[in-house]
C-alpha cells in the first residue's frame, strides 16, 4: 500500500475515533471451552504476525526468546504511550473495531476497565488456568474474574515499602519508625530539627499511592463489585484513618505536598529534602537513576504499620499482559502473554535485566535474584526486602470498574483537600458521592457501604 | 446552473434563447471549470471537516453507557451543558482570563508596532525578530519552559527571591495560577499581534503623514490620530483571534498540570474539561456536545465583539 494513503486512512481512522463505529469492526472471539493441545501445536506453526503494544524498556528481549521457540509466529512491538495516552489509544482502536493490539501492557487497576466494557479474553481455555501455581496468591487475585476467568498474565507488582535516607536517619538520631504513630512523631521531630527537610513527602494528587495505602490500611472500597452492582465505600473507618493521618501532617506542615515525579520533586530528591520516599518495589532502581547523587545513602524498610507488630503491604503499580477478544489468532496471542511472563528465561531477565519485581513464586524465592546487592543502597540486599514484603500484601483489594474516573475524582477532592489544608475526610464524602453520581450515570447499580 | 439546465431541457425554444442570450454561450463552461478550481478544496474540507463535524453534531445527541449500551437521547447532553456548574466555572475562568490577558496583549503588541513603525528605534530588524521570536516556540515548550521557571523551590526566580532574602510569591499556587498561565500566553502571542498591527501599519499610504506633518501634527498627534484610527480593523482581527484562543485555552493548563495537579484540575478550562470526559470519564457523547457548546460560545463572543465594535465606529 501507498504509505501516504496509508496514512491518509489512519487520519480518517483518526477523526472516526470517537464514533460508535464498533458495529463495521471486529466481532469479538466467542472463547472455546478448551482448546486442545493439537490445535495450539497447529497455531504456533502458522505464520502469523501479533502486535503487542507496551511501554516496557528492552522487552525486545522477550520477545527475541519467544520468537525463537516460535518462529513461525512474528511479534510487533509498538510503544503508543504509558499510562493514560496508552489507554486512551487502546480504547479508541477498540472502538473503532480495528487497528487495536492484540496483546497490550494493562496494569492491574485498569483490568476490570477492560473486562467491562468486554474487551478482554478470558485465557482460561488456553492453558492459564494451570499458572495459577507459580504466582503469588495476591497477585492472581488481582487477574481473576468473579467466575475464575484469567483475564491477563501477571508480568511485575509493586508491593510497597520505605526508601529511607540512613545518613539523615542517623545525623538526627530517627529510627527506622515501625508503626505510623513513630512515624508522625519522627516527621515532626526532624522538621523541627531541620527545618529544610521534611520526613517524607505526601503526593496529593497520586491516587496510586493513596490507594495503595488504603490497601495496607485493610480498606477494600469496591470490593464485591461484579458487573452492573457496583458497591463504594471510600468513606470507610480505615479509608478515614489513613486521611487523617495525612492530611494531619500536611496541615502541621511537617511533610511536604509537592506533586511527585514533576521536576520540583526530582531535584528535591536529589537535594535531600525528603528523608524517606514511601513507595513500591520499582521504585528502588528508579530512584537509583533518578537520584543518582545520592548513591550509598539509601535503605530499604517494609511500610510502617497501623498496628504494633503487624505485618502488612498494600501494592502500587505493577502490570500485566493481556489479549483483546478482537484479535484474529487468540492462539497465538494466549500463548505469547503466557510464554514471556512464565518461560523461565524470560521472567529472569525481566527480574535481573530489566528491574521488574517478579509475581512469581520462582523467582522471589530465587537467591540469584533476592541476594542482589544494591550498591546505592550501601549493599543493602534490597530485593530480599521486597520479596519478604510482597508476601504480606493482602488479597483482598478490588479496583473499580473506571479507575481512571476515580482517580480524577481523588485528585480534584481528598487530594485537593489535603494540599489546601481544607477538610479532607469532609472531602471523602465528595468523592463517594462523585464515584456514586459517575457511576449511576453509567448505568451501574450503586450499593454505598456505611 | 440555471443556463445549464435550461439548455438540456425541452423547453420552449423563445426562452431558452433569452436565458442563453441574457448569461452568454460560455457561461456554463466557466461556471464548470470554477467548481473544478474548487473541488480539491472543497473535497478536503468536506472529509476532513464538514463530514466529522456533521458525525460530531449527530454523535452528541446519543448516550453510550458502560452499562446499557448507546441510546439517543435527543438534546439532553446539551441541556446538561448549560446547567453543568463545571462546565460554567471554566467558561467563567476563560472569560476572565480572557478580560486580563487580552488587553495587556494588545496594548503591548501596539505599544511596540507604534515604536518600530515610528523609525525612531535602532536596531528595529533586530527588536522586531526578539519580539516576534517566542511565537516561534512550540506552547508545549514554552509551558514547559516557564513552568520551570515558576518551580517553588529550585526554579530560577525562587532562588533570585532567596538571595535577595524575600519570599517568592507562589506562581504555581491556586491563587496567581491563572496569572501566571496569562503571563505565558502574553509572552508567547505578544510578538504575533506585533506582527500583524505592524503590517497593518506599513499599510498606510505615507500622503497621510505627510498631510500630518503640514498641519502640524507631531508623532504622539500623528499615532493617536492617525495610525491607531487606521489599525482599527486589524485590532478587530486580533481581538477576535483572541477570544478564541482565550476560550480554547487547552496547551498551556494541561502542561502546568503535571506540576500543580490539585490546581489546575480536570474542568479548568473547557477544552481541558472536554477532554477528560472523553478520555478519563469515557463520555464521548457528552464531550462532543460540551464541545459544541464552547464552540457556540465562542462564535456568539465574536459575533458580539464584532457587533459592539462595529456600532461604535458607526457611531
Amino acid at each position: 500500500m501507498n504509505p501516504r494513503f496509508r496514512r491518509r486512512t489512519g487520519l480518517g481512522a483518526a477523526l472516526a475515533s470517537p464514533l460508535a463505529f464498533s458495529a463495521c469492526g471486529r466481532r469479538p472471539v466467542q472463547p472455546p471451552e478448551h482448546v486442545s493441545q493439537a490445535e495450539i501445536d497447529e497455531a504456533m506453526h502458522t505464520p502469523t504476525e501479533l502486535n503487542f503494544w507496551t511501554w516496557v524498556p528492552g522487552i525486545e528481549k522477550q520477545v527475541a526468546l519467544f520468537e525463537e521457540a516460535y518462529p513461525d509466529v512474528k511479534v510487533d512491538v509498538t510503544n503508543a504511550a504509558q499510562g493514560a495516552g496508552h489507554y486512551a489509544k487502546i480504547r479508541t482502536a477498540l472502538r473503532a473495531g480495528r487497528g487495536a493490539p492484540d496483546v497490550a501492557q494493562i496494569e492491574y487497576e485498569m483490568v476490570p476497565a477492560f473486562t467491562i466494557t468486554d474487551h478482554l479474553l478470558d485465557l482460561r481455555p488456553y492453558g492459564a488456568g494451570e499458572l495459577e501455581d507459580q504466582f503469588v496468591e495476591w497477585v492472581w487475585a488481582q487477574v481473576s474474574g468473579p467466575g475464575g476467568e484469567v483475564w491477563a498474565i501477571p508480568q511485575d507488582t509493586g508491593p510497597m515499602g520505605m526508601l529511607y535516607r540512613a545518613d539523615i536517619f542517623e545525623a538526627h538520631g530517627i529510627e527506622v519508625p515501625a508503626t505510623w504513630e513513630a512515624f508522625a512523631d519522627a516527621a515532626r521531630a526532624l522538621h523541627e530539627a531541620d527545618p529544610e527537610v521534611y520526613l517524607t513527602n505526601f503526593p496529593p494528587s497520586q491516587g496510586a499511592f493513596f490507594a495503595g495505602s488504603l490497601w495496607q490500611a485493610g480498606a477494600d472500597p469496591f470490593g464485591g463489585s461484579e458487573g452492573a452492582d457496583l458497591k463504594v465505600d471510600v468513606t470507610s473507618e480505615a479509608a478515614q484513618r489513613v486521611t487523617e493521618f495525612w492530611a494531619g501532617l500536611a496541615a502541621e506542615g511537617v511533610v511536604s505536598t509537592d506533586p511527585d515525579f514533576s521536576d520540583q520533586w526530582y531535584q528535591a530528591a536529589n537535594r535531600g529534602k525528603y528523608a524517606t520516599w514511601l513507595t513500591a518495589a520499582w521504585g528502588p532502581v528508579f530512584l537509583q537513576s533518578t537520584a543518582a547523587s545520592t548513591s550509598g545513602k539509601w535503605r530499604a524498610a517494609p511500610l510502617p504499620q497501623w498496628e504494633s507488630g503487624d505485618q502488612v503491604a498494600g501494592n502500587w503499580g505493577g502490570s500485566t499482559n493481556g489479549v483483546f477478544n478482537i484479535t484474529e489468532h487468540p492462539i497465538q496471542a494466549a500463548v505469547f502473554a503466557q510464554f514471556i511472563n512464565t518461560d523461565p528465561e524470560c521472567t529472569k531477565a525481566m527480574a535481573t535485566e530489566q528491574f521488574l519485581f517478579p509475581p512469581t513464586k520462582a523467582l522471589l524465592e530465587d537467591p540469584e535474584f533476592t541476594g542482589m546487592e544494591l550498591e546505592f543502597y550501601g549493599g543493602q540486599k534490597v530485593n530480599e526486602v521486597f520479596a519478604q514484603i510482597s508476601e504480606t500484601v493482602s488479597p483482598d483489594f478490588q479496583w473499580p470498574p473506571f479507575n481512571d474516573q476515580v482517580r480524577a475524582d481523588y485528585g480534584a477532592t481528598v487530594g485537593t483537600a489535603i494540599a489546601e489544608g481544607s477538610d479532607a475526610v469532609a472531602a471523602l464524602s465528595d468523592w463517594q458521592d462523585r464515584i456514586a453520581e459517575y457511576a449511576e450515570f453509567q448505568g451501574f447499580t450503586v450499593e454505598e457501604g456505611s | 446552473m440555471s443556463a445549464d439546465t435550461a439548455s438540456e431541457a425541452p423547453v420552449a425554444p423563445g426562452i431558452s434563447r433569452t436565458a442563453k442570450g441574457r448569461k452568454g454561450g460560455k457561461g456554463p463552461r466557466y461556471a464548470k471549470t470554477g467548481y473544478l478550481f474548487v473541488a480539491p478544496f472543497m473535497i478536503a474540507f468536506t472529509a476532513m471537516f464538514l463530514v466529522p463535524l456533521a458525525y460530531a453534531a449527530w454523535f452528541s445527541l446519543f448516550r453510550e453507557q458502560m452499562i446499557g449500551g448507546n441510546v439517543f437521547v435527543g438534546i439532553d447532553n446539551y441541556t446538561r451543558a448549560f446547567t453543568d456548574p463545571q462546565l460554567i466555572a471554566g467558561l467563567g475562568r476563560v472569560a476572565l482570563f480572557f478580560l486580563i490577558q487580552v488587553p495587556v496583549m494588545m496594548i503591548l503588541a501596539l505599544f511596540f508596532a507604534l515604536a518600530l513603525d515610528s523609525a525612531l528605534l535602532r536596531l528595529s530588524r533586530t527588536v522586531r525578530l526578539a519580539i516576534f521570536m517566542p511565537y516561534a516556540v512550540p506552547s508545549v515548550v514554552a509551558a514547559l519552559m516557564w513552568g520551570f521557571l515558576y518551580g517553588p523551590d529550585f526554579g530560577p526566580l525562587a532562588q533570585l527571591a532567596d538571595k535577595i532574602g524575600a519570599a517568592a510569591p507562589d506562581f504555581l499556587g491556586a491563587d496567581l495560577m491563572l496569572g501566571s498561565i496569562a503571563n505565558i500566553v502574553t509572552w508567547e502571542f505578544t510578538g504575533y499581534n506585533m506582527i500583524l498591527l505592524y503590517a497593518a501599519l506599513r499599510a498606510v499610504p505615507t500622503e497621510l503623514y505627510e498631510a500630518a506633518s503640514v498641519d502640524g501634527a507631531g508623532p504622539w498627534r500623528t499615532a493617536w490620530s492617525i495610525k491607531i484610527p487606521l489599525l482599527r480593523p486589524a485590532i478587530v482581527l486580533c481581538m477576535v483571534f483572541s477570544v478564541i484562543g482565550s476560550f480554547q485555552l487547552f496547551n498551556e493548563p494541561s502542561i502546568m498540570r503535571t506540576l500543580a495537579p490539585n490546581v489546575i484540575v480536570a474542568d479548568y478550562t473547557p477544552n481541558l474539561y472536554a477532554y477528560n470526559l472523553a478520555f478519563v470519564g469515557q463520555e464521548y457523547n457528552y464531550a462532543a456536545a460540551v464541545s459544541f457548546v464552547l464552540g457556540f460560545v465562542i462564535m456568539a463572543g465574536s459575533y458580539l465583539f464584532m457587533l459592539a465594535t462595529n456600532r461604535r465606529s458607526r457611531s
